[in-house]
């Protein structure tokens, strides 16, 4: 067993867990935060994906107390307010989800992209590192579109934040 | 002319909205009212649930394809720490009967097996703990002795199997389940007066749906009142009930299920009954709720949800002027190892089995195969998306050996716009449709003329780049009669006609809409269209739509989202549940405006005076009026308090199959109509397609949202280029299947997804159903592999090499190529 703290979604939280217990089932089953999600087990699919300390980690592949010190930011910790985050929201304005269930880990990998490669990243930068994202429902054909706009978007309130 | 399809006489319409010009809301690409929740982490699938006092389940799965089971011993797992119990079949069948079958006579299946296994992954006993790690780590515990038997597992081998490679030799001496022999029309005189009959034998291989959520069971035992209370990520909560009661002997009304968000299911959680079942058993055994969710693995070979896997030999009678005269083939299926739904995925594709085409006559023979392989159910096409590509395979074939032009040819056959609704030989009709728009659309989107000269160019430089069109039918609103119409007419089954759909809904006395849904939502829209259609059918504003789910015991017999039906079915139930308030919201408002109810007229959320700009009362100050002031109306019935209904919509349009099955009758008729032009290069050296361009055009008769619809073409079609390019399940020669896993399975990423992804609708609205709204949730699969696998032929063509199965992988192409240049 293993006593962890760690910082989810800006709140310090603290818990005992076995050693081997996983990052995804410490939020998910620990945490309640279940909306970071498992579909495949084998880290393929990137319905976990949550940011670690700022980098896109797939929590399926993590154990919880490897994750202990940490800041870890989940899909719950995106929208403030009730308000979306601007890539949350351009999903939504560009109907890039379907059944929601990968939802998650893309908007989370979405970010981390556009944290790398900045607002203007291009189709093909998208479509390459979205290789540990499977959806099933959408062809990725809006996911693509949603990244695009929601880079964009993030970018303006950057630029804004800095002014 | 006497025909056979004399008897089968096409009912009148029962249409209440036209299709008209100048809607409101219907035809808006409104934002999805679905997304807020689901963006935010809050959707609530399966997993997310929690019952206080929850316990989790582990399985036990079989190594083998077939094996007997010696014994079990489960000491030292119930010795684990947080143990609380370790089941095996023998004790779930001490609470439980085997599952429900389609098929008739039926294959026997338990929910856990008993005495046998028959295909890798079936689960022999179960571990019920106070958490899923100690749950695996008990089942980890068990061990079981095998008796191994041999593996059935080529399709045509099995057939042949003798002694103890029959897998059911209590319910049948031979692995053969089903064969039946089909004519519709006079297909050998067809045949006999025919210039040329076409050849070819076609194997459409196996794969699955593989939604990124897989399938889960919470259930619990209530011993006081003797039933369950479930919750599970079914497609069709309000129906198992009725399925699944006798399995787990109490009446479908002491069953409560409860739906959730669904992860996902393009058919593949349509019943799910037997986790369903098996969960049950569980909380009944242990005394505790249950929570069963799949693993990924058990998803793949336990999760009885594998797609088609077929061998045809198919025969097409032709003039030597091009035209189609007859079409027959025999196909073998290999279902796996049992037969959950019979052969309901033949049945469906008999919806459209001629094509685009007019072929007077069909005949068929249907073997249904069983091996030592997970069995199959439902995947997006649900058997027809086979046969479309059989048809377009054929139609190739043809020009090929005419020498003729593939579109040409396609053209010269097609159904004319003024044949409809148009009868085709099997007795499902179209009910409208513009085939030859619907091409010159995807032409022009294409640019098909410019294309052809280019790849041509290409060619000629030594590329191999070719392009392949589609031209196919998409039925939908499916009847159920596909479920049993091909059953040996004797032992029919469960001859189910009915596939209702249904809403409640209530004006409050703050004026909102409160909606009730009786079918989930899977990854459809269902709480967006159903919004659309009402707020344009009551006048309503959006955001005061309101929309919630019932469960099983409030809920109605609503058949969901399957079948490409839910948009089509469901609007007919907001139609007619709209009619019925809009005569409440008359009565109760003419009685305040002091009018008559024949007087009045809905407009923007109003009652209002017709023809009088000021005269009106709005919905919420009736609605208030009708609820808290009793006194201000007549005694009465007619005022009893509140606005609420409910409505059930039937299907638009069905007739029964003939008795003695000289046509199946209507079951699929609103039709609509795709085509798909794709343009690929083939690298020869390493087997790899690229898709250069993409067109595809479908015509799903009124939309009622252009980007949900469109979000499924695009979705179906990422389906239909997986399957077609490289997705297959591998079994060994043992029954192992060797690739159960998203490493090795190969889904399509966004990278192999094509860039120039054109898409257009063509509007041909139904007469049949409400506003003329047609289903679209399956087309893409139902297109791309014909287009895809022609076009991949087309690059080839210097090569010679011709495609006769699906998938065509990297390494089979490039199988076929060295063959081809070791010929030449």
């Amino acid at each position: 067993m293993a006593k962890v703290e760690m910082t989810i979604n800006g709140r310090s939280v603290s818990g005992v867990v076995e050693d081997r217990m996983l990052l995804v089932d410490f939020l998910r089953e620990e945490r309640n935060l279940t909306g970071t999600h498992i579909g495949c087990d084998t880290s393929q699919c990137g319905s976990c994906v949550v940011h670690v300390d700022g980098k896109a980690v797939k929590s399926c592949t993590m154990l919880a107390a490897q994750a202990a010190g940490s800041e870890i930011t989940t899909i719950e910790g995106l929208a403030s307010d009730g308000e979306l985050h601007p890539m949350q929201a351009a999903f939504r304005d560009n109907h890039g989800l379907q059944c929601g269930f990968c939802t998650p880990g893309m908007i989370m990998t979405a970010v981390d992209i556009v944290n790398r490669e900045g607002a203007d990243v291009d189709e093909q930068t998208i479509r390459e590192q979205l290789e540990g994202n499977i959806c099933r429902c959408t062809g990725y054909h809006n996911i693509v579109k949603s990244i695009a706009a929601g880079a964009k978007e993030m970018g303006s309130g950057m630029k804004e934040a800095a002014e | 002319m006497a025909s056979h399809l004399d008897s089968n006489v096409i009912p009148p319409s029962r249409q209440r909205e036209t299709p008209r010009a100048g809607l409101t809301w219907i035809g808006q690409s409104m934002k999805r009212v679905e997304d807020p929740r689901i963006l935010s982490g809050k959707g609530g699938y399966i997993d997310d649930v929690k019952v206080p006092g929850m316990a989790h389940a582990a399985m036990v799965s079989s190594p083998h394809a077939h094996a007997r089971i010696v014994s079990i011993d489960t000491s030292k797992a119930e010795e684990l720490p947080g143990v609380i119990g370790v089941y095996t079949g023998e004790d779930v069948a001490t609470v439980v009967d085997p599952c429900p079958s389609f098929a008739s006579p039926p294959v026997t299946q338990h929910a856990m097996a008993i005495d046998k296994v028959r295909h890798v992954g079936e689960v022999v006993a179960a571990v019920v703990a106070e958490d899923r790690y100690i749950a695996e780590d008990a089942a980890a515990l068990i061990e079981v002795e095998w008796d191994v038997l041999p593996a059935m597992v080529d399709i045509e081998a099995s057939l042949e199997a003798m002694g103890d490679g029959v897998l059911h030799p209590d319910d049948r001496e031979s692995n053969k389940a089903l064969d039946e022999s089909f004519e519709f029309g006079p297909v050998s005189e067809d045949f006999d007066a025919a210039d040329r009959i076409i050849k070819r034998r076609l194997r459409w291989n196996r794969s699955s749906a593989q939604a990124i959520e897989t399938c889960g069971v919470i259930s619990q035992w209530d011993a006081f009142k003797g039933g369950y209370t479930i919750h599970a990520n079914t497609n069709f909560y309000n129906f198992i009930p009725f399925v699944i009661g006798g399995s787990l002997r109490v009446s479908p009304g002491e069953m409560r299920i409860i739906p959730v968000l669904t992860g996902g299911s393009f058919g593949s959680k349509v019943f799910i009954h037997k986790i369903i079942i098996m969960t049950s058993a569980l909380s009944r055994l242990s005394g505790v709720p249950v929570k069963y969710i799949e693993d990924r693995l058990e998803h793949f070979t336990n999760s009885d949800s594998h797609g088609s896997d077929r061998l045809y030999d198919a025969e097409l009678a032709i003039n030597d002027d091009g035209t189609f005269k007859s079409l027959r083939f025999t196909v073998l299926d290999d279902y796996g190892a049992y037969l959950q739904f019979g052969v309901g995925t033949h049945g469906n594709a008999m919806a459209q089995v001629t094509g685009p085409y007019q072929i007077g006559s069909f005949g068929m023979r249907v073997i249904a195969v069983l091996t030592n392989k997970t069995q199959q159910g439902p995947y997006r096409g649900f058997g027809s998306e086979v046969t479309n590509w059989v048809m377009e395979r054929m139609a190739d074939a043809a020009a090929e050996e005419l020498g003729r032009d593939p579109l040409e040819l396609r053209e010269q056959n097609m159904i004319q716009p003024d044949q409809f609704p148009y009868m085709i030989p099997t007795g499902n009709i179209y009910d409208s449709g513009n085939f030859q728009k619907v091409l010159g659309e995807a032409k022009s989107l294409f640019d098909l003329d410019a294309w052809r000269k280019k790849a041509a160019d290409m060619r000629a430089e030594g590329r191999c780049v070719g392009i392949g069109v589609a031209t196919c039918m998409e039925r939908s609103v499916y009847g159920p009669t596909e479920w049993w119409s091909l059953n040996n007419k004797e032992t029919p089954g469960f001859t189910l006609t009915s596939t209702p759909e249904g809403i409640s809904a209530r004006i409050d006395p703050s004026g909102k809409l409160f909606v009730t849904l009786h079918s989930p939502m899977v990854g459809n829209s269902p709480e967006t269209v159903v919004t659309q259609i009402l707020a344009e059918r009551l006048t309503v504003a959006p955001e005061d739509v309101v929309i919630n789910y019932s469960d099983s015991q409030s809920g109605f017999n609503g058949v969901g989202p399957q079948g490409s039906r839910f948009t089509a079915m469901v609007a007919g139930a907001c139609v007619s549940a709209a009619i019925k308030l809009e005569e409440r919201l008359k009565r109760f408002g003419a009685h305040m405006l002091q009018r008559r109810p024949e007087d009045m007229e809905l407009r923007d959320g109003k009652v209002a005076v017709k023809g009088l700009k000021d005269q009106e009362t709005s919905f919420a100050d009736i609605a208030l009026n009708s609820s808290f002031f009793r006194l201000s109306f007549p005694d009465g019935e007619e005022f009893d308090s509140g606005l609420e209904t409910t409505a059930v919509y039937d299907h638009p349009l069905s007739t029964d199959p003939h008795e003695d099955r000289e046509h199946l009758g209507i079951f699929y008729p609103i039709v609509g109509h795709i085509c798909h032009i794709v343009a690929v290069e083939v690298d020869p050296g390493t087997g790899k397609v690229e898709m250069l361009d993409y067109a595809a055009v479908h015509d799903n008769g009124t939309i009622v949202n252009p980007r949900t619809l469109a979000g499924q073409v695009w979705g179906g079609t990422a389906n239909g280029i997986g399957t077609t390019l490289s997705e297959q399940f591998n079994y060994d020669e043992s029954g192992q299947f060797v690739n159960p896993n998203f490493a090795e399975f190969a889904m399509p990423t966004a990278n192999e997804m094509p860039r120039n992804f054109k898409l257009g609708h063509v509007e041909t609205p139904s007469p049949y159903t409400e506003y003329g709204i047609k289903g679209g949730g399956e087309g893409g699969r139902l297109g791309a592999p014909s287009a895809l696998t022609s076009a991949v032929e087309d690059a080839l063509q210097n090569y010679g090499v011709k495609i006769s199965a699906l998938p065509i992988t990297p390494p089979v192409l490039r199988g076929l190529i060295r063959e081809a240049e070791q010929a030449a």
